[in-house]
């Protein structure tokens, strides 16, 4: 567990294993769930079949009480035959619904399966509805669909359905990028702010109107490793990506802040007062979780593209052994750095056939399986222990004060296993 | 397009995968892309179910568009016969796949496969879930049932019960015992349990109970026809109903009546005193045709509710529904728009509501106590406990599930005592219903001046308003719209105290 030392031989060049088969994965409109709390001001309206809208009510788990700032336009057989104009169509529900709701700011049209497989051209009537309803409401589009996107590839791709709207700017500033819970965003900005950086802007931002700018002197951090779209669309507006590993775990944490630290010239003695108190209370916490986890095996099946840097903390800061690290889509130039921490050993794999997937994770038995919602319970009843890979998206865990946190969601499974003593009721 | 928000019901091949969850025996595969798969998650999670459902999804992608979908469709069916061997087959297409026509079923009989494979055409674009797993069952039984021996004994089918379903397991397991008791067998019980070598001996019982018409009853109607198989009209979920159900079955297969009621309580615990404050509260009855018919005879003639208004979101019982309403004169709601039930509750201001997951959301929204009653229902009401809906035991487990949302009849005098007590107030709601349970109503938050009484625009005077407040938080929405309502109808424009118990003394019952 020597934590600043890099492995001698790293993950970047191991073998991938690549498969295609049945993916046991959500599509890209389940960003909504965490998105449309994100940005307090904004509408999601997902143009789509009956499918979309029972996925996102299944995926929310338990219902939002009030009215959600998400909905579907279901699509009719009427729409599919051609006998409606689906634009008029959908600017009629899109005026119902902003008549409704006077409070939206940001409408964004998102598209699915069936309104990709029509060729439905919600570009177009983005533009239309822009034109219509500016400068109160903007209006943008993405697409979620499941034929295009893999889970967390839905943020990405409506972040970066953002960056062509942004204003211009010449500022020298940093622009953290990634849907993150207030909370542990406060605490990032609080940490930069120490060390002095602050001309800090955040995508995507909480309200409409607060300024966000990008530009060819705007220098950019991820903030989650699944933005490769979003990436590519900040360079082409001239900013620059500063590559770190990414934030999670103490190790993780320190080494992406320090990444910044460097670009912005703060001197190593401010880097530590600013970092040692956080990193010693992170480590502290890690330490509590990491007795349970030190020794134990973990596999893991592709869901969120958080997998790489959970993986490389998880072996460093916790004292596991990676058996298989699987991942829906590996983007080398972003997760470069975390794969040069995670020592050679694990099976890489993109993609996914889940039946063989699963016959590699039974023959591993590992001590824990981090896979989805989908597989859980039958992995459990099989004996296996599981951590839902969900979780990890919808609760905090990024930065140091989170870092705890992050350990505990692993080891909470492997505990509950050895305090259940089931055997005599059964 | 239709703006939706919540739905209830999934789409039809949903409906597919809750029959064949339900069976053992059976492979679907679904052609369909990778986000579809979600709907694992509603059987191992939320139904809490062991193993993956018996479906295997082609998860196509758009650069497979318009190359080798159907190659991939084929290797699909391939991979899942040679990996899970099942007795049969059903094939079919999500909604994405509808719109690229690649024909699964004619796709899959082509590749000659040892088993029956069994083709479904699922409208995604018009119909929905129960109309999905109604006709996957129909279709299975068509292709697999045959005329075969009667049994010796008298013996029938228990039709309907599918995974996903509200107390369907449970149902299953007092209807056996039931029918036991007056010496008749279960030959077979389909979806749920099923194998297709148990579908191809559905002929050989006496008659078919349907148990759920939504997801039972164009199987039923086909075996009548062509396996000589009578079937049940009655749902037994009431006492009433469990006594005509009986009657029939008694009916149609010649034997006498007999039921064992020494178990059943409904009756008099509706008959005991503290029962008193159950009757005439005002309820609404919303979820799919055949639970809220059943409920709303329960809620009237066993319980001593006055039921304020019904529907269903299932087009299908858009009729008997409507009939039904007439009966009890209201008007029918028949919609799947979460915001029409809502709009519809809040117009009606139940003292409870018997419903779905979505109208206990309602409720907690409007602060209206909820119990469910039918599909689509949350992972609380999948219980570890024995407590089906069906026959005997059911009428108690409903009985106990009604009552125990509301504000019991002591607990209700005493919060009127002491409603000035700084733990026993408004606020703080009814003991049971948990200690955070605070959010005050909506209306003490924003005095309302809702649409029906804009136009007349009344006004609350302080004093009305002040005195207003003491009423009871859970009779105070009843109260503010009688006294409005009689107001509007007296020609007053303004509520003083005198107003307030001039209604309270006409709407005294």
């Amino acid at each position: 567990m020597s934590l600043d030392t890099p492995p001698a031989k790293g993950c970047r060049d191991a073998p991938v294993l690549k498969q295609r088969g049945q993916h046991e994965v959500f599509c890209g409109l389940t960003g909504i769930i965490w998105l449309h709390r994100k940005m307090q001001d904004a509408f999601f309206l997902v143009v789509g079949s009956r499918t979309c809208a029972h996925l996102l009510q299944s995926a929310a788990g338990v219902m939002i009480f009030a009215e959600p700032r998400f909905g579907t336009a279901i699509l009719e057989e009427t729409d599919l035959a051609g006998l409606k104009d689906a634009q008029e169509e959908l600017e009629r529900e899109v005026e119902r619904l902003l008549a409704r709701r006077p409070d939206i700011r940001q409408l964004f049209l998102v598209g699915s399966c069936p309104s990709e497989v029509i060729k439905l051209d919600l570009a177009r009537a983005a533009e239309r509805l822009t034109t219509r309803h500016a400068p109160k409401v903007r209006v943008l589009n993405y697409s979620g669909s499941g034929i295009e996107t893999t889970f967390t590839e839905g943020e990405d791709a409506c972040l970066a359905s953002m960056v062509p709207a942004l204003p211009q700017t010449d500022e020298r500033e940093l622009m953290l990028v990634g849907a993150l819970p207030d909370v542990v965003e406060d605490q990032a900005l609080d940490l930069l702010a120490q060390m002095g950086i602050d001309k800090v802007t955040v995508l995507p931002a909480r309200h409409a109107d607060d300024p966000v700018a990008v530009g060819p002197n705007t220098v950019f951090a991820l903030t989650q490793p699944f933005l490769g779209g979003t990436h590519a669309a900040l360079e082409r507006r001239g900013a620059r990506h500063v590559p770190a590993p990414l934030p999670f775990g103490e190790e993780g944490t320190t080494a992406w802040l320090a990444a910044l630290a460097q670009e912005f010239g703060v001197e190593r003695a401010r880097f530590d007062a600013v970092t040692d108190a956080p990193r010693a209370r992170a480590r502290r916490a890690v330490k509590q979780a990491a007795e349970t986890l030190a020794g134990k095996s973990v596999f893991f099946f592709p869901d969120s593209q958080l997998e790489i840097p959970l993986a490389r903390f998880l072996t460093r800061e916790c004292g596991m052994q990676a058996l298989e690290v699987g991942t829906p889509y590996l983007h080398k130039a972003i997760l470069g750095p975390d794969l040069d921490l995670l020592a050679e050993g694990p099976q890489i794999a993109e993609g996914q056939d889940v039946d063989l997937q699963l016959e590699r994770c039974r023959a591993a038995r590992p001590d824990l399986t981090v896979c989805g919602l989908g597989l859980a319970n039958p992995l459990e009843a099989e004996g296996l222990t599981t951590k839902w890979a969900i979780e990890l998206v919808f609760t905090p865990v990024h930065f140091y004060e989170q870092a705890g946190d992050l350990a505990g969601l692993f080891s909470r499974p492997l505990r509950r296993r050895a305090a259940l003593h089931l055997e005599a009721a059964e | 397009m239709k703006l939706t928000l919540w739905t209830y019901e999934g789409p039809p091949h949903v409906g597919a995968m809750r029959v064949a969850t339900a069976m053992t025996g059976l492979h679907y595969v679904l052609h369909a892309p990778q986000g579809d798969t979600y709907a694992d998650l509603l059987f191992t999670m939320i139904e809490r179910r062991n193993h993956r459902p018996p479906v295997t999804y082609t998860t196509f992608q758009a650069r497979d568009l318009g190359s080798d979908t159907a190659n991939l469709f084929k290797t699909a069916c391939q991979n899942a016969y040679e990996r899970f061997k099942p007795q049969a087959m059903i094939v079919g297409a999500s909604c994405t796949a509808e719109l690229i026509q690649d024909d699964p079923g004619g796709m899959a009989e082509m590749m000659g496969l040892p088993v029956p494979v069994i083709a479904l055409e699922l409208p995604s674009y018009q119909r929905k879930e129960n109309f999905g797993a109604d006709e996957t069952f129909f279709q299975i039984t068509r292709a697999l049932a045959k005329p075969v021996e009667k049994t010796a004994h008298v013996s029938c089918n228990l039709i309907g019960p599918t995974a996903l379903g509200f107390r369907h397991r449970d149902d299953i397991t007092e209807l056996t015992g039931m029918l036991a008791d007056m010496g008749i067998a279960v030959n077979v019980c389909a979806p749920y349990g099923a194998s297709p070598a148990d579908i191809a001996r559905l002929g050989a019982a006496h008659f078919n109970v349907l148990m759920y018409p939504e997801t039972g009853e164009a199987a039923c109607r086909w075996m009548e026809r062509e396996l000589d198989l009578p079937f049940t009209k009655t749902v037994p979920i009431g006492v009433g109903a469990t006594r005509d159900f009986m009657a029939e079955v008694a009916s149609l297969t010649g034997l006498t009546p007999q039921i064992d009621e020494s178990r059943l309580r409904l009756p008099w615990y509706s008959a005991s005193v503290d029962s008193t404050y159950l009757t005439g509260k005002r309820v609404f009855l919303f979820g799919d045709g055949t639970h809220v018919a059943a409920a709303a005879r329960i809620a009237r003639d066993e319980m001593g509710f006055e039921v304020v208004g019904l529907g269903c979101y299932n087009r299908e019982m858009a009729r008997p529904i409507r009939k039904l309403a007439k009966d009890y004169g209201v008007e029918a709601l028949i919609t799947d728009d979460y915001l029409e039930v809502e709009a519809a509750i809040e117009a009606l201001a139940p003292e409870m509501i018997l419903g779905t997951q979505m109208e206990r959301m309602i409720g907690k929204r409007l602060n209206i106590p909820c119990a469910v009653i039918s599909a689509p229902v949350h992972v609380q009401d999948y219980p570890a406990r024995y407590s089906p809906q069906m026959g005997i035991e059911g009428a108690n487990v409903i009985f106990d599930t009604w009552v125990h949302p509301l504000v019991m009849g002591l607990e209700e005098h005493l919060l009127h005592m002491f409603r000035d007590d700084f733990e026993f107030n408004d606020a703080a709601g009814a003991s049971h219903h948990g200690g955070h349970h605070t959010t005050p109503t909506p209306e003490t938050q924003q005095p309302e001046t809702t649409e029906e009484s804009a136009p007349g625009t009344v006004i609350w005077l302080d004093e009305a308003e002040r005195e207003l407040k003491k009423i009871p938080f859970f009779v105070r929405g009843k109260a503010r719209r009688n006294t409005e309502t009689f107001a509007a109808n007296q020609g007053v424009h303004e509520i003083g105290i005198d107003t307030l118990y001039e209604a309270k003394a006409h709407y005294a019952r």
